[in-house]
């Protein structure tokens, strides 16, 4: 094994260039267990550690642009006007070591479908920039997850930056297990209002194969808001709408039974989810009118 | 291949290390460190936590290479650290406030060996006069987590205290003693100040 410990993220792209194989170290916490455990023995580590801009992040106008190795207790500390989903989402990693060290580059690089990140930024709308010598690529998080634990990337890119859109109302995320730390979810559920274009977006993770939006509830919840004014008039949403929403985000998901829990619990618990998240974010809604923050 | 960095406070050089290896390998079969425990080496038990350039973190999730250069504090560099944040000499950057010599200077007769000095830190005695080490296996790591704890939040609430040790598991004690020693180290640490 070679360990490469490139300065910048040029020698980064150069390494990476030069041997596709490299399996880029980060915080390490996916990546080490595998080590640990003998499941990997990468020909090359890559360590990503010493490039700074990766722990650095940029509020702009309409996105933040996170650096992909900013570690979750950061976004939980510094982030949680912009986006607060990814806030809550992060706040339920693990624990706080793990948070110290782990980041949304490495959730994506893992691409597994219980990655709490990936709820959170398919409800609020996100592009991965993905880097290799040949240039620079913006992949949207709807077309990132490819497969089980497969994502886009090829063989040369390294992820540099997720740019995320920032939050223009109410988000919320939460997740189910059987404590509030150190829980791979059973199942979790994104929800973000977006009042500015009307519209609702919707993340799932372990309820698929690959992280999903809930895309025919989005519609359906979309349509009905609009038909019935409520974005105007800020009213209480319709009990049989919040049903229908909540069976439609269930209809979504296409789980396995595992040793976590049953598909059948999980579409259940799914649909709960949708159906109280839909709740307190219309709540935040309608309470402060556009409100940014998350409530958990 | 070599890693140099700095184990409390002072200059360490690892040779023959494996690419693969884990930081808590090496403080504790190369650098005769084994107050960091090995208990599940998947992040999921908190007793590798050491502090890497003063965050908290899993060793046994560090890979080796990515500590070069940078300041590690482990469970036995505790005591002194505790006792230069006390005197004042800064806390933000473990063992960087005084260096070797300045340890040295403070208490004569240290060993230039990382290794502590049988001295307790106020966390530590807590600990003890708390009740709160049964078989001791998840206790280096809960010590590193909760000092770390009451030097950023020096009066903490309960929640803050269930939060910072929300990854650090035990065994034995039920943790409700563990509790009472945080709560014992701050209510001591306010006294003082
Ligand atoms: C005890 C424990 C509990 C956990 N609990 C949770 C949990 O509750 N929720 C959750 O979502 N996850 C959890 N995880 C998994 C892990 O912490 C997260 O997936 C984390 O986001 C990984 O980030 P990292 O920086 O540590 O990644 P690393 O381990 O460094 O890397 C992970 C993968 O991403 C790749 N990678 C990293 N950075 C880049 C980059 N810039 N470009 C391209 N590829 C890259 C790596 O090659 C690797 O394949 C847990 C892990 C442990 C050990
Ligand atoms: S040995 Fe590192 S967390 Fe258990
Ligand atoms: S005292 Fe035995 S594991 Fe905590």
């Amino acid at each position: 094994m070679d360990f490469l410990r490139p300065a910048t993220w040029e020698e980064a792209l150069a390494a990476k260039a030069e041997h596709p194989t490299a399996v880029p170290i980060a915080g390490g916490t996916d990546v080490m267990v595998e080590i640990n455990f003998d499941h990997r023995r990468p020909e090359y580590l890559l360590d990503l550690n010493r490039i700074g801009e990766l722990s650095a992040w940029t509020v702009g106008e309409e996105t933040v642009e996170l650096g992909a190795s900013v570690p979750y207790t950061r976004i939980m500390e510094h982030l949680r006007a912009e986006l607060p989903g990814l806030a809550i989402a992060s706040h339920t990693v693990a624990s706080p070591q793990i948070r110290n060290r782990g980041g949304v580059g490495g959730n994506l690089g893992t691409a597994s479908p219980a990655g709490d990140a990936h709820p959170a930024l398919l409800a609020a709308g996100a592009e991965v920039e993905a880097e290799s010598v040949r240039g620079s690529r913006r992949i949207p998080i709807d077309a990132f997850y490819t497969g089980v634990k497969r994502n886009a990337l090829a063989a040369d890119e390294l992820i540099r930056s997720v740019h995320i859109k920032k939050a223009d109302g109410p988000q919320q995320f939460s997740k189910v297990g059987t404590r509030n730390a150190m829980v791979i979810a059973v199942c979790a559920f994104g929800l973000a209002l977006h009042p500015a274009t009307r519209t609702v977006r919707t993340g799932i993770g372990s309820a698929a194969p690959t992280p999903v939006r809930a895309r025919v509830a989005e519609e359906f919840l979309n349509a009905a808001l609009e038909e019935g004014g409520f974005w105007e008039s800020g009213r209480i949403i319709t009990p049989s709408i919040a049903r229908e929403f909540a069976t439609l985000a269930a209809g979504a998901c296409n789980p396995i039974d595992d040793v976590r829990g049953t598909a059948r619990y999980r579409r259940h618990a799914v649909a709960v989810m949708a159906r109280r998240q839909l709740g307190w974010t219309w709540e935040q809604y309608r309470g402060t009118g556009r409100a940014m923050e998350g409530a958990a | 291949m070599r890693v140099n960095f700095t184990v409390n406070g002072r200059e360490q050089r690892a040779d023959d290390v494996w690419e693969g290896e884990s930081l808590l390998y090496v403080l504790r079969e190369r650098l005769g460190l084994p107050g960091s425990k090995n208990a599940c080496e998947q992040g999921e038990c908190g007793s590798c936590t050491v502090r890497l350039d003063g965050v908290p973190v899993c060793s046994c999730l560090v890979a080796a290479g990515q500590v070069e250069g940078r300041e590690v504090l482990t469970v036995e560099g505790l005591a002194e650290y505790a006792g230069n944040r006390a005197a004042g000499g800064g806390a933000s950057v473990p063992g960087a406030a005084t260096g070797e010599a300045g340890a040295g200077a403070a208490r004569p007769g240290t060993a230039p060996h990382p290794g502590g000095s049988g001295e307790l830190s106020p966390v530590q005695q807590a600990f003890i006069d708390a009740g709160a080490v049964q078989c001791g296996f998840c206790t280096p790591g809960l010590l590193v987590a909760a000092d770390e704890l009451l030097e950023r939040v020096p009066s903490p609430s309960d929640a803050d205290i269930r939060e910072a040790l929300s990854g650090n598991l035990c065994r034995c004690t039920g943790y409700e003693k563990i509790l009472d020693a945080v709560r014992l180290a701050a209510a001591r640490q306010e006294e003082t100040v």
